[in-house]
C-alpha cells in the first residue's frame, strides 16, 4: 500500500468493484482473480460479454488468463521491466494523455527520462515477452476509454513490490486512467479484513485513518481520547523486523492475534526459532495453530459466526458482521478478551458493545465520521465518509484531484528479484493459492468439504521439466531452497513454463514457506515469496 | 424449533460478499448468499457457500491454555489472564514497552484491531503493532 500512497495519497483500491462492468479494458497483473477473489472475476467476465478487453500478464497462465483478448508470461520477478517496456512503446506512438499529465500530476520529467533511457528490447529479453505482444498490451491498455489495472500479491510480494506498484501508479497517470469509473489501480486486498487492520491502525507508524503517530496533533488528540498523558512518538517495529528484535534480544513479548506467522511467513525454520525463544508468546485464536502449540498461553477467541462488528472489504467498504449462535465452550468474544487483559493489566476499559467501540472509532478518524452502525444496516458504507449525511466514496481521486494534491510519477528503473538460479539451485519457484483454500488453512481446512476437494498441497511442474527430471504426476519430488526443504506431490502442467515451477501455501504438512525468501521490499517490509531458487529431486 | 437467519459478511477474502447463516436450535446449518449484497449480488464461491462448516469443528478451542512443566494445559479464564497480565507488567518493567510486540489481524473486526492497537500503545506505550497485510 506504500506505493499507491506515495503516487496518490491513499493506499487503497481506487474504484468499486461494481466499477469492472464499466471498464472497456482491465488489465489484470500479478493477481490469480478467478482463484483467490471470485466475486471480483464475476464482474470481469461480465465486463468481456459486454466487449471489454481482458489483457492478462502473469508468470503462470492462472484461469482467468484463459478468457484473456492476450495473455503474456513474463518471469517471475520482471514486473518493472514489462511495464516500462509497455509505457516506452506509449509515449513512442504518442498515445499519452499528455492534458491529463499536465493538468493533475507532477514529476513527469524525472519518469519520462528513465523511459527514454530504456529499450523495447531491453523489455523484451528481461520479461522474456516478445517486443511484439509488448507493443500489444500497450495498445490495448493506452487506447481504452476507461482502463482499469487489477493487481495483487504477485505484485507486492517482491523485493521491489512497492516500485511494482509505484509503475502500475505511473501506467495509469500516463494514460489519464484514474479518477473516473471504471478506470483506476485496484489491489485486492487478499484476507477479509486487511483493509480494515491497517483502517484501524494495526500498522507501526499510524494510529486509525492513517493518521501518523509521530505528528504532535494526532498524537495529542489520541493521548486525550484515550485519557493517558502521552503516546509514543517513535514509530514501531514491522512484523519482520520483530522477529530481528527476538533474535537481538530486543522483543521479549508477542501477543499474536488471529494470525498463523509459522505457516504464513517466509523462511518458516526460522520463524517458528524466534517464536520459540520469545519469554511470553501469547495466542489469541480458534484453532490450535501450528502458531498456537508454541504459545506460554493460549486465548479461545471466536469466529466471525459468533460475532457483532464490521469488515471493510477490497472497495473500502465497511459492512456488519453479525452473531448468528453462541460462542463455542468457553471461548470469548475477542474485544472482550482484550479488554480483559488490559483491565488485569491496570488501564481500564468498560466497553458494553462493539457498537461502542466503533463509536469511539467513529469519533477520533476523519475517514470514518461518519458511519455509524445505524447506517450501516444495508450495503454498507465506502470510506472516505466524513460526515452524517456523506454518502460514501466509490471511487478516489475524482477528476483527477488526487488525496494528496497532484498524482506523483516515480523514476522506477528495473531492479532484478533478490535471489537469482545458478547451478546449484536451477529452478524458479513461486508461491500462490489454489481456490478451495484460504490462507493458511486453519479454516478450510478444517471444513469437510473444502478439505475433500483439494486434501494436501502439491507442486505445479512443466511437462519438459518432468521428463528431465523423470518424473510421472502424482509423484513425490523432493524440493529445497536455500532456506529449507520439503516433499511434496507433483502435477504437471503447462499452467506454469520450463524452469518455473508453482506451490500453494495452505498446507501446514507440506509448508513451503520452510523454502521462500524473507528478503523484503526496503519500503513496504513486505517479503518476496513470489521468487525463490530452488532445486528438485525425485523423491 | 427455533430457525434463524442472519444476515453478516464472509470472512474468507477481501470481496466481502454478503450471506445469511441458517441456524436450527442454536447450531449452524447452512450458507445463503444475500441477493443485494452490493459485490456478489445472490452469488457465493465455493469458499462462501461451506463458510459455516469450520465454526463448529470439533477441533475448536474451547478453554484457555497455560503452559506447565512445558505442556498446554486447560485453565480459568482467571487464571490465564492473571498470569498475561502479571508477566507483561515485569517485561515492560524489566526491558521496556518496546519489549512488547502485537500482531493484530486481517482476520477479526475492525472493532478489535482497534482495541488491540489501542491496548499496545495507551497501556503499554509502544507502537509495534502490525499484521499480515503484507504476507
Amino acid at each position: 500500500m506504500a506505493g499507491l500512497a506515495a503516487s496518490f495519497g491513499s493506499g487503497a483500491m481506487t474504484n468499486a468493484i461494481c466499477e469492472l462492468e464499466q471498464s472497456d479494458t482491465i488489465f489484470i497483473i500479478g493477481s490469480n482473480t478467478a482463484t483467490s477473489h471470485p466475486l471480483v472475476a464475476t464482474r470481469i467476465f461480465r465486463a468481456i460479454e459486454k466487449g471489454a478487453k481482458l489483457i492478462v500478464a502473469d508468470p503462470r497462465k492462472n484461469q482467468i488468463a484463459n478468457f484473456a483478448h492476450l495473455y503474456v508470461r513474463h518471469k517471475p520477478g520482471t514486473d518493472v521491466a514489462l511495464l516500462n517496456g509497455m509505457m516506452k512503446v506509449i509515449l513512442n506512438k504518442g498515445i499519452s494523455d499528455d492534458k491529463f499529465i499536465a493538468e493533475n500530476t507532477e514529476d513527469f520529467e524525472a519518469f519520462k527520462q528513465v523511459i527514454d533511457k530504456f529499450t523495447l528490447e531491453e523489455a523484451s529479453n528481461i520479461s522474456g515477452v516478445s517486443e511484439e505482444d509488448i507493443k500489444n498490451l500497450a495498445k490495448v491498455y493506452a487506447s481504452a476509454d476507461n482502463a482499469s489495472i487489477v493487481y495483487c500479491m504477485g505484485i507486492t510480494q517482491h523485493t521491489n513490490g512497492v516500485n511494482n506498484v509505484k509503475t502500475l501508479a505511473n501506467l495509469s497517470m500516463l494514460t489519464g486512467n484514474i479518477g473516473k469509473p471504471g478506470t483506476g489501480v485496484n489491489p485486492l486486498r487478499g484476507q477479509n479484513n486487511v483493509q480494515g487492520a491497517c483502517d484501524m491502525g494495526g500498522l507501526p507508524n499510524v494510529y486509525t485513518g492513517y493518521q501518523s503517530v509521530t505528528l504532535g496533533d494526532a498524537n495529542k488528540k489520541f493521548a486525550k481520547a484515550w485519557g493517558v498523558e502521552t503516546l509514543p512518538t517513535k514509530i514501531g517495529l514491522t512484523l519482520p523486523e520483530m522477529f530481528s528484535g527476538i533474535e537481538n534480544d530486543e522483543v521479549k513479548a508477542i501477543w499474536v492475534m488471529g494470525e498463523n506467522p509459522v505457516v504464513s511467513d517466509p523462511d518458516a525454520n526460522h520463524v517458528k526459532k524466534a517464536l520459540e525463544k520469545l519469554e511470553l508468546l501469547i495466542v489469541q485464536d480458534i484453532f490450535l495453530t501450528p502458531t498456537a502449540r508454541l504459545a506460554d498461553v493460549v486465548l479461545p477467541g471466536v469466529s466471525f459466526a459468533e460475532k457483532d462488528g464490521t469488515f471493510s472489504n477490497t472497495e473500502r467498504r465497511v459492512t456488519r458482521v453479525r452473531k448468528a449462535i453462541d460462542p463455542v465452550g468457553e471461548s470469548r468474544q475477542d474485544w472482550a478478551i482484550i479488554q480483559d487483559v488490559s483491565n488485569a493489566f491496570g488501564y481500564e476499559m468498560n466497553y458494553e458493545s462493539p457498537e461502542e467501540i466503533f463509536d469511539e472509532i467513529a469519533d477520533i478518524t476523519p475517514s470514518y465520521a461518519g458511519i455509524s452502525y445505524e447506517r450501516l444496516e444495508g450495503p454498507g458504507l465506502q470510506w472516505p465518509c466524513p460526515s452524517k449525511g456523506h454518502p460514501g466514496t466509490p471511487f478516489l481521486h475524482k477528476d483527477g484531484k488526487f488525496t494528496r494534491g497532484k498524482g506523483l510519477f516515480h523514476a522506477i528503473d528495473y531492479r532484478p528479484p533478490a535471489e537469482k538460479t545458478d547451478n546449484e539451485y536451477p529452478y524458479l519457484m513461486t508461491t500462490g493459492r489454489v481456490y478451495a483454500h484460504y490462507h493458511t488453512g486453519t479454516m478450510t481446512r478444517n471444513s469437510e468439504s473444502l478439505d475433500f476437494e483439494i486434501p494436501e498441497g502439491f507442486l505445479e511442474l512443466n511437462p519438459a521439466d518432468a521428463q528431465e527430471l523423470g518424473i510421472s504426476d502424482g509423484h513425490k519430488i523432493k524440493m529445497a531452497s536455500r532456506r529449507g526443504e520439503i516433499k511434496t506431490k507433483v502435477m504437471i502442467t503447462d499452467r506454469v513454463e520450463k524452469g518455473v515451477v508453482f506451490m500453494p501455501f495452505h498446507f501446514e504438512e507440506t509448508n513451503v514457506n520452510k523454502l521462500t525468501n524473507p528478503a523484503y521490499d526496503p519500503i513496504a517490509r513486505i517479503p518476496e515469496f513470489k521468487v525463490c531458487a530452488v532445486k528438485l529431486e525425485k523423491a | 424449533m427455533d430457525y434463524r437467519n442472519t444476515l453478516t459478511t464472509c470472512t474468507y477474502c477481501g470481496c466481502g460478499c454478503n450471506l445469511f447463516l441458517e441456524s436450527l436450535d442454536g447450531r449452524l446449518t447452512g450458507t445463503i448468499p444475500c441477493k443485494t449484497g452490493p459485490v456478489n449480488e445472490g452469488k457465493l464461491c465455493i469458499k462462501g457457500w461451506n463458510v459455516h462448516q469450520f465454526v463448529q469443528s470439533g477441533k475448536r478451542l474451547t478453554k484457555p491454555l497455560l503452559r506447565k512443566n512445558r505442556k498446554l494445559e486447560e485453565v480459568s479464564w482467571d487464571e490465564a489472564l492473571d498470569f498475561i497480565a502479571s508477566r507483561l507488567k515485569h517485561i515492560k518493567a524489566a526491558d521496556g514497552p518496546d519489549a512488547v510486540g502485537f500482531f493484530a489481524s486481517a482476520k477479526v473486526t475492525n472493532e478489535e484491531n482497534y482495541l488491540m492497537q489501542k491496548f499496545a500503545r495507551a497501556a503499554i506505550g509502544t507502537n509495534n503493532v502490525d499484521h499480515c497485510a503484507r504476507l
